[in-house]
């Protein structure tokens, strides 16, 4: 029997189980690939899977690389991920995925198996109120307490994921539940009259806005990820093009505009350009794309671009006002905003602030010394010009995220995936899986810290079996980069805790069944950058690296652009470094 | 302040506020709206919940406080709850408000008939009696019940159950309460 490619009416209305029926809902639903761990609970749903050919299921090797994976499929994609998990600890070791779905504006399902109906909140084996802990950090969220709902859950779960502001969602399947029997009947259409979001941008506040942009002298766009979400790059570019506004983006907008073009500024924020910064700060007009002024962005929010009209363009009406003062919101999806934009502007007159800000790149560009000891900006520069921007890039969270968002120079949208909002350590190695399963066309390289990559490190046996073309680099600086440079600058120094080993990472590629390598000269980064590339395959690329190294531009946290610290002197003219002879100085800007 | 109020963000310039909130009658609206006020930081006053004439939908009423920002935030999060059907802040409209307290006081033969004359005055019930007490059921705006819980403070009031507000907005302005 191949139930999966039953679709004859007769077919649609047959008693099935309630595992059976969930199954093929997921069908309907067009779920191609699902990340999950089976259990007792959910023991039903994976005997139905065991015959479905159209949904494969990917065994990770722990429920939180699952969520991960899901969300990694969900941003390379622009599809829903989906996870699915049993009951108890199966459930729980999903929260950080969800918070960081949540934080993220990822659009994932998460099921989860529960105890019979009759058990709910007898302490029952493997049971968690998984509804009850989940509920600040999803979307939303259902119980499922009886079989004829399964189906409309299902759909409203993905309709609410994937629609207005994205997020996961999570649905707790009763094990008995689904253990019943009744004909299956996908619902066509859905409506649900307390959840209609707002898509179509407000005329009256078009007007507003296209008018400041024509008055504007220095006006800059300030693009987040909603522009990615909204597949509205297109969009995006017709527009900066048409008025020639400077960009800077956000950690999750890079990629929405081409860095190549002299319009763009990089990523502004705490460790953002100077130049993004300088310009963001002096600019008189902001408009702010599916942005939502993170305070990572900002600083303090009251100095955050203070001569500047502020126009927010968002999806999600409360997260206008929210943390900086708005001029001209725009509620709406903004592919529809900037499609409707477009012809209501003209081009600005930006020529003499363009070259403010050519001056502010000249003066004030990305630099670091390159000597014998490998930088990783060095690694991640040489990893953008290889890769031309034809790569997803999947950093996970610490120094080498920042510089990652710095030194590679993101061309396209969705190829750039990282945990941005909960900045979730262990996060790249899982989402690299998933988004393995998004794109084949491109290098899937997953960046990450010697700290980050020893989280969820079982993960490489998941990318093992599944023969998955992942390239995992390593930045390996002994430290906890990010928490050891917080210490430097603002602690007096008092390493705390921060100083780590890790495994012999090339004998662990081995170990695991995969090629593995390491580099801890410059002159060995370039070949060995190839090399994995080169590979079919999963491979594993150590880089030594310099153990003490900051990243730079930064400012304090909650402190203001005027706080910002570029580059020391001391490090640019030799005097400080791990090999002050021979150094280099390599200099990079955007556009 | 109740058990209930969370610390607020910004409480110098705030002010009190009356909200109204349809939800969609489902397990778990009461903890979705309830939660957010604890998760955000935002205080709860107080908060009662009932059906409506819909079977299908339940009313909330939240008394909050904040300053503007705040409340708009409120309104906007609130509205963001996929349950929420829709949200009123009925501050600024005209409204009828009630709030419902059943006090019991100690008394003594000769406290008993100024008690009496009290809750006469306030237009309250006495709804049980026994030879050391007296429960009085006292309903009206907040204040009223406010005051009268003072006026029979000097008593000893042993108990008090009191429910949150709940409200509707007036539909003719000139109505007389």
């Amino acid at each position: 029997m191949t139930p999966s490619k039953e679709s004859s009416p007769s077919a649609a209305h047959r008693t099935m189980t309630g595992f059976e029926i969930f199954v093929r809902s997921l069908i309907e639903e067009g779920v191609e690939v699902v990340f999950g761990y089976p259990g007792g609970a959910v023991i039903g749903i994976y005997d139905a899977l065991h015959d479905i050919s159209d949904i494969k299921h990917i065994l990770t090797r722990h429920e939180q690389g699952a969520v991960h994976a899901a969300e990694g499929y969900a941003k390379a994609s622009g599809k829903t991920g989906v996870a699915l998990v049993t009951s108890g600890p199966g459930a729980t070791n999903t929260i950080t995925g969800i918070a960081d779905a949540y934080m993220d504006s990822v659009p994932i399902v998460v099921f989860t198996g529960q105890v019979p109906l009759n058990l709910i909140g007898n302490d029952a084996f493997q049971e968690a109120d998984i509804v009850g802990i989940t509920r600040p950090i999803t979307k939303h969220n259902y119980l499922v307490r009886n079989l004829g709902e399964l189906t409309s859950t299902i759909k409203e779960a993905f309709y609410v994921a994937s629609t207005g502001r994205p997020g996961p969602v999570l649905v707790d399947l009763p094990k008995d539940v689904l253990g019943g029997k009744t004909a299956f009947e996908y619902p066509k259409t859905i409506s649900m009259r307390s959840y209609n979001p707002h898509v179509e941008g407000h005329l009256k506040q078009l007007e507003k806005a296209a008018a400041l942009i024509a008055r504007a002298k220095k006006p800059v766009f300030y693009v987040g990820g909603g522009t990615i979400l909204a597949n509205a790059s297109d969009e995006l570019r017709k527009i900066v093009k048409k008025t020639n506004i400077p960009v800077a983006t956000t950690l999750h907008g890079l990629g929405a505009f081409p860095e190549n073009d002299p319009l763009s500024m990089g990523m502004l924020g705490m460790h953002g350009t100077w130049f993004a910064n300088t310009a963001v700060q002096h600019c008189d007009v902001l408009i702010a794309v599916g942005a939502r002024f993170d305070d990572r962005v900002t600083g303090k929010p009251e100095a955050f671009a203070p001569n500047a009209k502020k126009i927010h363009i968002d999806i999600d009406p409360s997260a206008i006002s929210k943390n900086v003062k708005c001029d001209v919101p725009i509620v709406g999806d903004v592919k529809n905003v900037l499609h409707k934009l477009l012809p209501m502007v003209a081009p600005c007159d930006t020529k003499d602030w363009l070259k403010d800000i050519r001056q502010w790149k000249a003066e004030h560009p990305l630099r670091y010394k390159n000597g014998e000891h490998i930088r990783m900006q060095h690694v991640i520069q040489q990893l953008g010009a290889i890769t031309n921007g034809n790569a997803i890039i999947v950093s996970d969270v610490g120094q080498h995220q920042m510089w990652t968002a710095q030194f590679y120079t993101f061309m396209h949208p969705r190829t750039q995936i990282t945990s941005g909002g909960l900045g979730t350590m262990g996060f790249s190695l899982p989402a690299s899986v998933g988004a393995a399963f998004a794109r084949t066309d491109v290098p899937i390289v997953s960046i990450s810290g010697d700290g980050g990559i020893q989280m969820n490190i079982q993960e490489m046996a998941t990318i093992v079996q599944y023969k998955l073309p992942v390239k995992i680099f390593i930045l390996n600086n002994g430290y906890l980069g990010m928490v050891r440079q917080w210490q430097e600058l603002f602690w007096k120094k008092r390493y705390s805790s921060v100083e780590m080993t890790g495994p012999n990472y090339v004998k662990l590629a081995e170990a695991y069944g995969m090629p593995g390598y390491s580099a801890s000269r410059t002159e060995e980064v370039e070949g060995a950058i190839r090399r994995a590339l080169d590979t079919p395959g999963p491979v594993l690329v150590e880089f030594k690296v310099v153990k003490e190294d900051n990243v730079y531009p930064m400012w304090p946290a909650g402190q203001t652009y005027n706080e910002m610290m570029d580059v020391p002197e001391d490090e640019l003219s030799g005097v400080a470094g791990e090999d002050p002879i021979s150094e280099e100085l390599v200099t990079f800007s955007k556009g | 302040m109740s058990i209930l109020t969370t610390t607020s963000v910004a409480d110098a310039v705030s002010r009190t506020h009356t909200i109204s909130i349809l939800v969609e009658n489902r397990f778990g609206a009461f903890v979705r709206v309830a939660g957010l006020f604890s998760a955000k930081g935002y205080n709860i006053d107080s908060i009662s919940v009932g059906p409506t004439e819909d079977d299908s939908v339940s009313r909330m009423t939240i008394v909050t406080h904040g300053d503007d920002g705040i409340i708009e935030q409120i309104t906007k999060q609130l509205n963001k709850l996929i349950d929420t059907l829709k949200v009123t802040d009925l501050t600024y409209e005209p409204l009828v408000e009630r709030d419902l307290a059943l006090i019991k006081v100690q008394t003594t033969p000769e406290t008993r008939s100024e008690i009496m004359q009290i809750v006469e005055i306030f237009r309250a019930k006495i709804i049980d009696i026994s030879p050391k007490t007296l429960t009085v059921e006292a309903v009206g705006s907040s204040e009223k019940v406010d005051a009268i819980i003072k006026m029979l403070k000097p008593f000893v009031i042993k108990e008090i159950a009191r429910t949150g507000r709940v409200a509707l907005k007036r539909e003719y302005y000139g109505e007389v309460e």
